[in-house]
């Protein structure tokens, strides 16, 4: 038993080093900062599906809007920025001068209430984490408790998307409306915009994303962990064995939540600006199809996932931009027809063997959550392993 | 529900239990008593009611009226996990098992203790755990496979490891929902020795076509038929009696 416990932390030690030097030094060698920053944006995506690797892959739930997370984060962060770069001397044009801007555009002339505390950063960091916490928790225990699941569930979660979305665009005096929260400067008056800072906020994203990485190996390691299989595979045996099965889901739920409000936060900051167009249904289901194409049941494929299609994404768009949305239907149906397991299972059939004999001596894997696919996945994984 | 205070020295007592979906009475003002150390047969023939009398003793399906004593301990308002933690455990007709987990980890889920989430995360799999896993195993003909992922287990052996998950929460009644259904012959005979083992210290109630089986094993049987009690008493007397071969055991 050890000896298989020990096998499979060094080979997850490996992935956790992979990635930290694809982050940490192949990226920032290989690419102007412009692209960086592009790379970086892609990044917390990988957030997201890291966390639905947890919440979807392991124990089952699929949830379609990850994106209304992935937004609380970050207008979390947007609003704190706002009102940094909202000071009454950067305003006096406005006739309501020391609110910002788009809140004076549409007749409001005191800030509203909820905005108050964001003038705090500590405030703001504490609200990243909870606001989308509380709001899981919410669902969550709302739809488990009462043993909604399955494509239930995720039709909720997609309609909960749409009516944040359609919130926010049409609360557009409180919230900036469909254009978002734009045109922020400064953290702490430190300019966010300058080529240094972007250097210095991609490597607090892959710093983050790393901890978020070994959060959830921690947990995954755990008996939660598998707990978490369990629930996929046999719900009404966890139940009957005793365990509370609704507040699993909850956690692990929120636990996901979490992770793409990390995720929203670094978005805001390093792009700097945050939109509903980041937290409807189709970037909801766009991070699904990160998850998927990563494979959902590996949070490192979950990385490459997000870092491959986003990357097929941009350059594909550049060329073809109206063939873009084709080009990811068919990635999703092959995904789901050919390689079920992604990257992930690909890698774990083809590439982890000869990693194993390089890297090891020791007994393989005993076990594993992939099902071979078929060869005909070999020759497309070839050359969607960019980052190995 | 009944209010009235009709303690009784039985482990297991159900009175005047009654569900209806839409109107049709699965089981109909049922009476029933498990004794302590008693190994109590259900018999009878399909759509008699016997599985469902164990989803509402375990909590799956809610009761219409009547009482499910436990201990003296009323179980129909009990959500399912709780009736587990009182010492209720259900084995299912199909093998439920955890299939990508291996046969250690099925075992070391089912051990009793971290069932919360907090609990789940900071569990630590010390001797306690492992003694417990292997003699468990031991028991139910698998410590050979503890490594071996549980969905490459033959059938029998899948009804096996379900036991164990079973025993390894220790419950004070133990329910089994056609447990040699599917088995080979051999499989069947071990299966009869296993549960004579497991029976010591705690009740067992069975739900079972197998009539040589249940000849095998029961202390007690009970014949169900249209959600009511046809006969009960031992396997002798019941085999003899003319309304069970009427409608279940045939002529």
């Amino acid at each position: 038993m050890t000896s298989i416990k020990s096998f499979m932390s060094r080979q997850e030690l490996i992935g956790i080093l992979v990635i930290a030097a694809v982050l940490f030094i192949i990226m920032p060698l290989a690419m102007d900062i412009f692209r960086l920053n592009l790379f970086g944006k892609y990044l917390t995506y990988a957030f997201v599906a890291v966390g639905l690797v947890l919440c979807w892959g392991k124990c089952g739930i699929l949830s379609l809007g990850q994106g209304v997370f992935f937004g609380l984060g970050g207008y979390c962060m947007a609003m704190y920025l706002k009102l940094e770069a909202s000071t009454p001397e950067a305003t006096a044009i406005q006739s309501t001068p020391g609110i910002p801007d788009f809140m004076d555009w549409n007749q409001i002339t005191a800030l509203p209430w909820f905005w108050e505390p964001f003038n705090s950063l500590t405030f703001t960091l504490l609200a990243i984490i909870i606001v989308p916490a509380v709001f899981a928790f919410i669902i969550g225990a709302a739809m488990f408790k009462r043993r909604v699941g399955g494509v239930y569930f995720a039709i909720i979660t997609q309609a909960i998307a749409a009516i944040l979305t359609i919130l926010i665009i049409g609360q557009q005096g409180y919230t900036g409306g469909v254009n978002g929260i734009t045109d922020l400067r400064t953290l702490k008056s430190w300019d966010i915009r300058t080529d240094e800072a972007k250097y210095i906020l991609y490597y607090v994203n892959g710093a983050l994303l790393i901890a978020v990485l070994l959060l959830s190996q921690i947990v995954l390691k755990s008996k939660l962990g598998r707990l978490l299989v369990a629930v996929r595979d046999q719900e009404d045996r966890v139940r009957f064995s005793g365990y509370d099965v609704s507040n699993i889901k909850i956690f692990v739920f929120c636990f996901a939540a979490v992770l793409s409000a990390i995720g929203g936060a670094m978005f805001t900051l390093q792009v700097g600006f945050m939109s509903p167009s980041f937290v409807g249904i189709v970037p909801s289901i766009e991070m699904v199809i990160f998850c998927a194409v990563g494979g959902r049941l590996s949070i490192f494929g979950a990385v490459y996932g997000t870092l491959l299609v986003n990357w097929a994404k941009t350059t594909f768009s550049e060329t073809f931009p109206e063939l873009w949305l084709f080009g990811l239907g068919a990635l999703f149906i092959a995904v789901v027809l050919i390689f079920p397991n992604g990257v992930s299972g690909l890698y774990q059939s083809y590439l982890a063997p000869l990693v194993d004999r390089v890297v090891s001596t020791g007994k393989r894997k005993g076990r594993s959550d992939t099902a071979p696919p078929p060869s005909s996945g070999f020759g497309a994984e070839t050359t969607a392993k960019p980052a190995e | 529900m009944n209010t009235i205070n009709n303690n009784t020295d039985f482990l297991l007592s159900i009175e005047n239990l009654t569900v209806s979906f839409d109107g049709f009475k699965a089981v109909d003002d049922l009476n029933l008593y498990v004794d302590e150390n008693e190994i109590h047969v259900i018999i009878g023939p399909n759509g008699a009611g016997k599985t469902t009398v164990l989803d509402l003793i375990c909590g799956r399906t809610r009761s219409t009226d009547g009482s499910i004593k436990f201990r003296n301990k009323e179980l129909t308002d009990m959500r399912e996990h709780e009736i587990v933690r009182e010492g209720v455990g259900r084995k299912f007709q199909n093998p439920s098992i955890y299939e990508d987990l291996t046969v250690f980890e099925n075992l070391e889920l089912s051990f009793p203790r971290g069932r919360s989430v907090w609990g789940a995360l900071t569990f630590q799999r010390d001797q306690d755990v492992k003694t417990r896993v292997h003699e468990i195993a031991g028991m139910v003909f698998l410590d050979e496979l503890l490594d071996k992922q549980a969905a490459l287990l033959s059938h029998g052996q899948k009804q096996w490891l379900e036991i164990g998950m079973l025993l390894i929460q220790d419950p004070e009644l133990l329910m089994l929902d056609e447990p040699v259904a599917g088995m080979s012959v051999s499989e069947r005979k071990q299966t009869a020795k296993l549960l004579n083992e497991i029976t010591k210290g705690r009740s067992v109630m069975v739900v079972e076509h197998d009539m040589k089986f249940v000849e095998d094993i029961a202390h007690r049987v009970t014949v169900l038929h249209q959600g009511k009690i046809l006969s009960e008493g031992s396997m002798a007397k019941v085999q003899a009696d003319p309304k069970v071969i009427d409608v279940y055991l045939g002529h």
